[in-house]
């Protein structure tokens, strides 16, 4: 045996650190009164929130509800997927722009990733609310809010991808004489592809969730049936708009992590 | 310089490890270095690097981890920058070339590396025709759906060269590390190269794969009269398919000697 002896178990932390954690804890505690956080209200909540249930329930399952619920729900999934594809496709060129060491130079780079985070940072309903004020009422608004929407998340996250894809492949293109160009499009873009899938799948699902709730301000969709329900105390049927997204979001989730894997693969 | 840009040399004047001078015949010239340094920061790689490459030699670069091996590889295709020093390849003075003239010269080699790099997802016909993008840039070699009939015909052509025309359409990402690395050599061929570069082509493969490997790779750089450089740490295929080797170590290059005047012996001072 040597003289060797085990480290301690934890680190003690510097002075320094510990400030670092105790003001952490004091801004947490800071938000949940910011928040309005409230024992009682948590504790009076259940009761109301049984009558709310208890109003609610059975939901409206009237046939001539349903078929127009359903409708609108069709047109929600259309605004999703038509701002999503849209989105998509328009991200990978301002992608390329973003990303680090690719086609553009460190200035652009910084330049487009700064509008990326404006873009993320503006929340989607915001971005609805703008394009009715832009294009009027109705899903064309949704559509173009959820585009934009999408090209701030897949636009980040497609860069980050091309950016950390593996190198091997590019520098032997390279290597070739290839332009860079080509060597994005035949190297960087597949070695990333599984990660661009992966993120539009994210995206289009997200695309759903939130195109549900763009009719709040106009923008088309199925958000309109559930203000309405609220708004008119019906709400048996805005409990059959709750159960109608929950049940398409879930199913939509359901098939994008299906696809997910169908197209990617294990380790793919 | 000759017409061509390419000078000519007495190939090789350096002289063996006993110091002693051999006379060969007057080859053409592909690849002169002179006074090449290169550091990472305040790390120093190596300085004072000095060596030419005659037309259709084989040159095996051996030393330790860490020597600077694959970073001189890298400075001679401009893929990296040299801090001082002259690299001539192919009439091509590639820390002065513009990005347009790299390129012209980076079309007439090959570059072989220790991992295959070929693109996973994609065809092996496709991966080999990706390597005609020097010389044909533009979507057209982008992928073997859409590259004409003269470069699929060349790139099948390759392949079948290095015995894997029946794998055409599978994806690179099904094969073996010996296949991959023959579909490499295909691709690294398949523009005709003056220079074939390879960095340690078999470090990533089994004994029996590694030496299949190095026999395809030399007799058909053999056959097509390619000048070429390889890094290698095993020290029998250095002295088996190097003409001359070079060594690194401590900085510099003490070693520049024909292959047939060197022990297996000699080599292993320079991992000491």
């Amino acid at each position: 045996m040597t003289d060797a002896t085990l480290p301690a178990r934890y680190d003690r932390p510097s002075a320094l650190a510990f400030l670092g954690y105790a003001a952490g804890v004091v801004i947490i505690l800071w938000s949940f009164a910011g928040a309005g956080f409230s024992i009682e209200k948590v504790i009076s909540s259940p009761p109301r929130f049984a009558d709310f249930l208890d109003r609610a329930l059975p939901p409206n399952l009237d046939p001539q509800v349903l078929e127009r619920l359903s409708w609108k729900m069709l047109e929600t999934l259309q605004i999703a997927l038509a701002g999503a594809v849209i989105g998509i496709v328009l991200s990978v060129p301002v992608a390329l722009l973003a990303a680090r060491g690719l086609i553009a130079p460190t200035w652009v780079n910084q330049i487009v990733r700064t509008l990326l985070g404006f873009v993320r940072a503006v929340p989607d309903i915001a971005w609805a609310l703008v394009f009715v004020v832009a294009v009027g009422l109705g899903p064309f608004a949704g559509m173009l809010a959820i585009a934009v929407d999408t090209i701030g998340f897949c636009g980040r996250f497609f860069a980050d991808d091309m950016e950390a894809a593996d190198k091997g492949p590019s520098e032997s293109l390279t290597a070739t004489g290839a332009r860079k160009i080509d060597v994005v499009a035949c190297a960087t873009i597949p070695a990333a592809m599984p990660a661009f899938i992966s993120t539009s799948l994210f995206a289009t699902e997200k695309a759903v969730r939130s195109s549900t709730i763009l009719g709040l301000v106009g923008a088309g969709g199925i958000g309109i049936e559930l203000k309405v329900g609220f708004d008119l105390f019906d709400y048996p049927t805005a409990m059959t708009v709750i159960l109608m997204i929950a049940v398409v979001v879930i199913a939509i989730e359901q098939l994008s992590g299906w696809a997910r894997t169908k197209v990617i693969g294990e380790q793919r | 310089m000759t017409k061509s840009g390419i000078e000519t040399l007495v190939a090789p004047v350096q002289p063996d490890q006993a110091g002693a001078e051999i006379s060969a015949p007057v080859l053409p010239v592909d690849l002169r270095v002179t006074g090449l340094a290169k550091s990472f920061g305040d790390t120093p790689i190596f300085k004072d690097v000095s060596f030419g490459l005659s037309r259709g030699e084989a040159v095996a670069i051996v030393g330790a981890n860490g020597t600077g091996k694959s970073t001189l590889l890298r400075c001679l295709m401009g893929l990296i920058p040299a801090d001082a020093g002259t690299i001539d390849v192919l009439g091509t003075d590639v820390r002065n070339a513009s990005s347009a003239g790299v390129r012209t010269m980076r079309a007439q080699m090959g570059l072989v590396s220790q991992k295959h790099n070929l693109v996973p997802r994609l065809s092996v016909l496709s991966n080999v025709v990706q390597g005609l993008l020097g010389q044909k840039p533009g979507i057209r070699h982008w992928s073997q759906s859409f590259a004409p009939a003269p470069s699929r015909d060349a790139a099948l052509a390759a392949l079948d060269k290095v015995g894997l025309a029946h794998l055409a359409t599978r994806r690179a990402d099904r094969l073996s590390g010996g296949q991959s690395q023959r579909v490499a050599i295909a691709r690294a061929l398949v523009g005709h190269p003056k220079i074939l570069i390879a960095d340690e082509p078999t470090a990533s493969l089994d004994p029996a794969a590694g030496e299949d490997v190095m026999d395809l790779f030399f007799s058909l750089a053999r056959q097509e009269g390619v000048t070429v450089i390889f890094i290698s740490h095993n020290i029998e295929h250095a002295l088996r398919y190097g003409d001359r080797v070079l060594g690194l170590a401590d900085g510099g290059m003490p070693l520049d000697a024909r292959a047939a005047s060197l022990t297996a012996e000699d080599l292993r001072g320079l991992y000491d």
